[in-house]
């Protein structure tokens, strides 16, 4: 009669249809599909089994507790033990229908599969996953903008560099005179042109295995091509500078790169460097060399 | 009624205070020489809240905790760095190349893939082996986004969020990979007792003289809490200029825990950890 009225026509709430089947959402049901066998509401004897933190327990209704819903559902607990929980389960529900019986221990087969599962999952490592929060997201990451607009990271990395030359840090590579003696030697250099030219060719070759960074005046040149010419002496980097001058305005460089080997003799088989300043020209350069 | 009387009220306002600022102008100009310097305007950087753990340069106490702490070894060049990069469970494409590229950056570093060990399992393997840091590089849907850097003799661990990572490639800039170069390190703004450490477990991370013919520098910049990394090479045009460029990975940092051991979630002892609740409320008030 139920079954007639539940079931099949009219209205279950705990049933589900989809398109190949239909399920049901009882917690009592044994299979979870929804039919005559396995409906709890039509099925005047049945039986669960139902698993509560770890243990499972077999759950029995009959007949003559119809009318009492509160003691309706019998609890039974099981053994932990799996063959003894079976001959458990055997005992309790003898006399019942095999269907029950039989798939009353599938489910329990299948509840224990999972316990275990779940029991060995657990001694792993385990990915916790944390939630985001939007708006704390987006508050960091706009944050983070304008911390990098106000770091001004180019600047301050240059100063720091800088301050690390002038407290004399890199030691003697780095050959840069001050500034005054430079504009010194200037005007020596105009009087010792011809003389240092001859020198320079011989102090080439010797000097090749030192590396010394000579000075490009900043007043000639902004960008120049070759850096590896080593110097000792600071009159010797006017020479320098002369020729690199005169190599730069032949090589008619418009853009500024310059190319750079890391260690001096063997600068052919190195791969080179090619370094690309963005600077401008400076406007004191363009007044000198005009 | 509506929305049009704010827009107009919005600018009256906007003309009154341009009217203003002509005046004042014009005034200054007036007094000439007189006038009142010009008022230093309002950053954040200006605004912060004092920290009362700043660090003084001539604080003894601190100097004698640095002579003491963790990296003692490491500054009085007893150890030498050696580095073991890392990832969580299966690393996709773009963390797999970070690493490979941060590991170029950082000399004496070598990746090893995780394939599922347990962190408490593999450190007692590093300090076996001779490992100096650990790197873990947390990744989320296909991106980097968390950084763990421990050091490994029972030093302190670090976690971090990491954030804009970009690669290599992505970097405009037109020059070639970071050679085996130690490069110069440069730790900026890392002013408060927190940032002081934090600082000192990043210089640890390179060896301790770096090497000039290199002319690399990674550069590690704390702004209002965020770290940024950069490493660039550098080059000095004369005296007063020096040109850089940069090459290698580039990412952001934000602290959120450190820990007082090696890395464990569960019983560790932490001697910092982000509270959001606390710390997310005043926006001059910095940790670093």
């Amino acid at each position: 009669v139920v079954w007639d009225m539940l079931g099949n026509r009219q209205f279950c709430s705990y049933k589900i249809t989809t398109k190949t089947q239909n399920f049901c959402r009882n917690e009592y049901n044994l299979t979870g599909l929804c039919n005559r066998s396995s409906c709890p509401l039509a099925n005047s004897q049945y039986a669960t089994i139902r698993e509560e933190k770890g243990r499972c327990y077999l759950y029995m209704k009959a007949i003559e507790r119809a009318p009492f819903p509160r003691r309706l559902w019998e609890r039974v607990l099981l053994s932990k033990n799996y063959e003894k929980a079976l001959e458990e389960i055997d005992e309790n529900l003898i006399y019942w229908p095999r269907f029950l019986r039989h798939k009353c221990k599938q489910r329990f087969t299948k509840i224990t599969q999972y316990l275990i599962r779940i029991r060995k999952l657990t001694l792993r490592r385990q990915r916790k996953l944390v939630p985001l929060r939007r708006k704390i997201e987006r508050r960091e990451k706009r944050r983070e903008e304008k911390a990098l607009i106000a770091a001004q990271l180019d600047n301050a990395i240059e100063k720091e560099l800088l301050e690390r030359l002038k407290q004399d840090t890199y030691g003697d590579i780095y050959n840069f005179p001050i500034h005054a003696f430079d504009k010194a030697l200037q005007q020596q250099e105009a009087e010792s042109e011809s003389e240092s030219e001859a020198e320079k060719e011989e102090e080439d070759d010797e000097d090749m295995d030192k590396r010394e960074f000579v000075e490009a005046d900043d007043s000639d040149l902004s960008d120049f091509e070759d850096m590896d010419k080593l110097e000792t002496s600071s009159e010797e980097e006017q020479e320098e500078e002369e020729e690199v001058e005169k190599k730069a305005s032949q090589a008619s460089h418009s853009k500024s790169k310059g190319k750079t080997p890391l260690k001096g003799p063997a600068r052919r088989k190195r791969p080179y460097i090619e370094i690309e300043y963005e600077e401008e020209t400076e406007p004191a350069s363009k007044t000198k060399a005009a | 009624r509506g929305p049009f009387m704010f827009l107009r009220w919005k600018q009256q306002q906007r003309k009154e205070k341009l009217a203003a600022k002509k005046k004042r102008k014009k005034e200054r100009e007036a007094l000439g020489d007189k006038a009142p310097p010009k008022a230093i305007p309002k950053t954040i950087e200006n605004q912060r809240v004092y920290d009362e753990t700043t660090v003084d340069p001539n604080d003894d106490e601190v100097a004698f905790d640095e002579a003491t702490d963790e990296f003692a070894p490491y500054f009085n060049r007893q150890t030498v760095p050696k580095i073991l990069i890392t990832t969580s469970d299966r690393p996709r494409g773009r963390t797999v190349r970070f690493c490979e590229q941060l590991s170029t950056v950082i000399p004496n570093s070598h990746v090893y893939y995780r394939r599922g060990l347990a962190l408490k399992r593999i450190i007692p393997q590093c300090i076996a082996r001779d490992f100096t840091d650990l790197i873990v590089i947390n990744e989320d849907r296909k991106i980097p986004n968390g950084l763990v850097l421990s050091h490994l003799p029972d030093g302190p661990t670090a976690h971090f969020r990491m954030s804009s990572v970009r690669l290599r490639k992505e970097i405009k800039r037109k020059g070639k990979e970071p050679t085996e170069h130690a490069p110069e390190v440069i730790l900026n703004n890392f002013t408060t007792r927190l940032g002081h450490s934090v600082g000192r477990m990043f210089a640890s991370l390179f060896p301790h003289d770096p090497q000039f013919i290199g002319r690399q520098v990674a550069t590690f910049h704390n702004q209002r809490d965020y770290i940024f990394f950069r490493f660039h090479r550098y080059i000095f045009k004369s005296e007063k200029k020096v040109g850089i460029q940069e090459l290698g990975p580039r990412f952001t940092l934000k602290l959120r825990s450190l820990q007082k051991g090696t890395f464990d979630s569960k019983f560790g002892e932490y001697e910092w950890i982000h509270k959001r609740r606390e710390m997310d409320t005043s926006r001059r008030k910095f940790h670093l």
